[in-house]
């Protein structure tokens, strides 16, 4: 405690399992301590107690109780791997006639707010959830007509042809929006009796004596930003279950503490990820070519940065296309700025020439795995599972990952079916370990799927970065369909791959113009997001004296580029000499790039009030 | 409710598939007010009245989680919600407030969708009740309502006779949070449905919208040196 009340704060190791406290100075960065046993804060003179990680501390005065309730399932995240595995139990549950109650819990305001996809969707998975999709309106409306693959140099593009077995290829694919879909998928949850429960978010994993997960717990509300309780605070509530799906989306923040408090990642590589950037514009009439998949590599990146385009023209009424760009996250300049090349992309052209005389309607942004096969944890543990995006089931080369999210989930559900509804689930622990999901998930198509993909994305990581890349998916992928012998490395933590910034050349960008190409800041206004402004910064540091002293000093604060919101700004200290690092947190579209790519792996991304974030509507 | 808005390419409306809607902040102080005076004894019975389509009733289980008692789905949908203005939801309210033999109706001051300002004062002048608009402050006291106004010059305090109608302003109260536990609890309160028919409510509306545009862009700023050049421009461009 007195070392907080001077404002000079000790880091320390993240643990989960102890009493977490939480302190904030003047500037609203904040640092962690590890909070002795039986000890409770008091308010320290040169900043204020707040708490973002769990559990809440001892506030005098105000009513500390939790409201709890029991379900048989919970289900933390309204995506398609937890939609599908909702409506998988329900559906199981009206074939055999057994009561079954579950609950999903999403912290977008509506479901879909915070889906952000390309995307193409190939309907495997959705043919077996439900059949009859078409006549239940599922808004697969753009079958893919045209697939294009180019390689790009500055002026120039020379066409790949897309041969029949390359992963891209997208024949039998749609081209949906995939928060609409999300939206359906929510819908025919609901139809079966899923309560769920947007605007919520879960904070907190909560656990038996034993250690088995016993449910979540979703956030206080009610909290100002120096961390004194408003009037209107109110606990969160306790959502107890046998077993408990997480399907958080790539990187989420709940099964970051899951993966330490389980060791589920000690036998597979650390995931690798890449940014998408994703707009949505409306064309001239004349441009529009509904059902045409255009893909890009190469320029404007460099051989050695992986990463790519999209384009996709829908066909749901206006000319509408989809486009982004991806950046691998394992990229080394630190002068890098992922939406700077998206925005620089969009001159090229053979861009250029779709987009001319529309106008941008959405923006937003969301990190996605890269590691496949290499980098899955396991997924199972005493009192739930991993589902979706969140251990990582993402087919790389194809860029897909929906159909294998919504796989999982079904198959998670298909597990979880029979030991829920048992009269003695026989479990050694309170909460359900349910091994059998893994063991359905190494017999499916999912895991042929990415076991024969496994080897193209590292693939990149030689002296030919791209080229290499493509010559290894040419020979071993198409003629072999990954049946080489032997399994390449990826390159690491994303967060290690960053050079220092004086061996880097800084990357000079054009100013965008305001017709193709737009400053961030107005990007970020499209997304539509927003947060309860009087509450903590839910970017929070470990160390906050480690932003200057290292990721300025030695990395020119690549925060301020990887951003694609424009979060994390370093601005002159007020006093004059110096810098500090500003953040911006109501500006945040929930990505988690940071969380991922920071050098110093300070910043530690925890759940804001539920609502707050993107408000995508069908991105 | 921070979505961009766009105008239908048919330039009828703006877009609003897709778009979340949620609770019009003034409602929610409306709705907290009659909750924090069913609290504290005042008044019996607090019910949450909305008019439209299917969606609405999310809207509706917010207010019944924030305290409400039970809700009111008026269904309108399709060319008639379109359509409706303050006109046809202050004759809604007027024929539910003599049904349900209602002493008050809270609403916010305005929608932040079309910025009328004009439900509340149609709706008291349909039941001829006095008003209360703009209210940042209530106090009940018997049978008349004591109002502090907040109005251009600053505050103006008023007493009506109840039932009365009474909008509420930005600084009455600081709505409570529907908390999950009241979100779960509200699914067991009742909704009753109707329509504008059963009130004997005609949806006609006198207003027909003939276009929708966007703002036209902002032009640059020019920076003058000296007060001759600004007189100058503002000659060339026929301003003086």
């Amino acid at each position: 405690m007195e070392n907080s009340a001077s404002g000079t704060c000790t880091s320390t190791a993240l643990h989960v399992e102890t009493e977490l406290l939480v302190c904030s100075d003047a500037s609203h960065n904040i640092t962690l301590h590890n909070l002795p046993q039986g000890q409770r804060p008091t308010m320290g003179s040169a900043g204020c107690w707040l708490y973002r990680q769990l559990p809440t501390p001892f506030q005098p005065g105000v009513e500390m109780e939790r409201f709890a309730d029991e379900a048989d399932v919970v289900i933390v995240g309204g995506g398609p791997a937890g939609l599908s595995a909702a409506i998988r139990l329900k559906q199981l549950a009206k074939e055999q006639e057994k009561e079954l109650r579950v609950c999903l819990v999403e912290k977008a305001s509506q479901i879909g707010a915070h889906t952000l996809s390309g995307a193409c969707l190939e309907p495997s998975a959705l043919n077996e959830l439900f059949p009859d999709w078409k006549e239940r309106g599922a808004p697969l409306n753009t079958p893919v007509t045209e697939d294009l693959f180019s390689i790009l140099t500055e002026k120039h593009r020379i066409p790949v042809p897309m041969l029949p077995g390359l992963p891209m290829n997208n024949h039998g694919n749609y081209i949906v929006r995939l928060g609409h879909f999300v939206h359906w998928l929510g819908e025919q949850a609901e139809e079966l009796g899923v309560e769920i429960y947007p605007g919520y978010a879960a904070a907190e994993v909560l656990f038996h004596e034993d250690g088995s997960v016993k449910g979540i717990a979703t956030n206080d509300v009610g909290i100002a930003k120096d961390g004194s309780p408003k009037d209107v605070f109110e606990r969160g509530m306790e959502l107890h279950a046998k077993v408990t799906l997480f399907g958080e989306g790539c990187h989420g923040h709940l099964a970051k503490q899951l993966y330490r408090q389980f060791n589920l990642r000690e036998n597979c590589e650390p995931q690798t990820y890449a940014i998408g950037l994703k707009e949505l514009w409306v064309i001239d009439e004349k441009k529009w070519r509904p059902g045409r998949v255009e893909h890009s590599v190469g320029w404007p990146l460099n051989r050695n940065t992986y990463g790519g385009s999209f384009l996709y023209h829908l066909n749901e009424g206006e000319p509408l296309v989809a486009l982004g760009f991806v950046v691998g996250l394992d990229y080394t300049n630190p002068y890098l700025s992922p939406f700077r090349e998206f925005q620089r992309w969009k001159h090229h052209p053979f861009v250029a020439k779709t987009l001319e005389g529309g106008t941008r309607i959405a923006y937003g942004a969301r990190a996605l795995n890269e590691g496949g096969y290499q980098c899955l944890p396991k997924v199972t543990f005493p009192g739930g599972m991993l589902i979706g995006c969140s251990p990582g089931f993402m087919n790389v080369p194809k860029i897909k990952g929906t159909h294998t999210a919504m796989k999982s989930g079904m198959l998670a559900a298909e597990a979880i079916f029979p030991k829920v509804t048992a009269e003695d689930p026989a479990s050694e622990t309170a909460g359900l370990h349910i091994p059998e999901y893994e063991d359905n998930l190494k017999k499916s198509w999912i895991w042929k799927e990415l076991y024969a993909v496994r080897n193209i994305r590292p693939s990149f990581h030689n002296y030919f970065g791209l080229y290499g890349g493509m010559v290894y998916t040419g020979v071993f992928y198409w003629i072999l369909r990954g049946k080489e012998p032997w399994t390449l490395k990826h390159a690491g933590l994303d967060s290690a791959q960053l050079k220092p910034a004086k061996e880097c050349t800084p990357i000079e960008y054009p100013k965008p113009d305001g017709k193709l190409s737009f400053d961030l800041l107005s990007s970020v206004a499209l997304s539509g997001t927003n947060h309860e402004g009087d509450q903590p910064p839910h970017l929070t540091l470990k160390d906050d004296s480690i932003p200057v002293a290292n990721n300025l000093a030695i990395y020119d604060g690549p925060e301020q580029r990887f951003c694609p919101a424009g979060v994390y700004e370093y601005v002159p200290l007020e006093t004059g000499e110096g810098m500090r690092l500003q953040i911006n947190a109501q500006n945040c579209v929930h990505c988690k790039t940071c969380d991922i790519k920071d050098p110093s792996q300070n910043i530690n991304w925890v759940v804001p009030e539920g609502s707050g974030g993107p408000a995508y509507n069908g991105l | 409710e921070n979505t961009k808005i766009r105008v239908k390419p048919d330039h009828s409306g703006v877009v609003t598939d897709g778009v979340k809607h949620s609770m019009n902040p003034f409602c929610e102080i409306a709705v907290e007010e009659a909750v924090k005076l069913k609290e504290k004894k005042l008044i019996k019975e607090v019910v949450a009245v909305s008019c439209g389509p299917t969606q609405v009733t999310e809207t509706i289980r917010t207010a019944l989680a924030m305290g409400c008692d039970r809700g009111i789905h008026v269904e309108v949908s399709g060319k008639d919600y379109e359509a409706m203005g303050p006109l046809q939801i202050s004759k809604i309210f007027a024929a539910l407030a003599k049904k349900e033999e209602a002493s008050l109706i809270i609403l916010g001051k305005q929608a932040i969708d079309d910025d009328c300002n004009q439900t509340g004062q149609m709706t008291a002048a349909l039941l001829d009740w006095p008003q209360g608009t703009f209210a940042s402050e209530v106090t009940i006291d018997g049978e008349k309502v004591k109002v502090v106004r907040e109005i251009d010059g600053g505050l103006e305090t008023i007493k009506i006779s109840m039932p009365a109608v009474l909008t509420a302003d930005l600084r009455l109260n600081t709505p409570r949070y529907a908390t999950l536990p009241n979100i779960m609890k509200a699914k067991k309160k009742k909704i009753a449905n109707m329509k504008p028919a059963d009130l004997g409510v005609d949806m006609v509306s006198r207003v027909e919208v003939l276009r929708v545009d966007e703002p036209p862009t902002r032009l640059a700023g020019v920076k003058v040196e000296t007060v001759d050049d600004l007189v100058a421009k503002l000659r060339a461009n026929g301003t003086i």
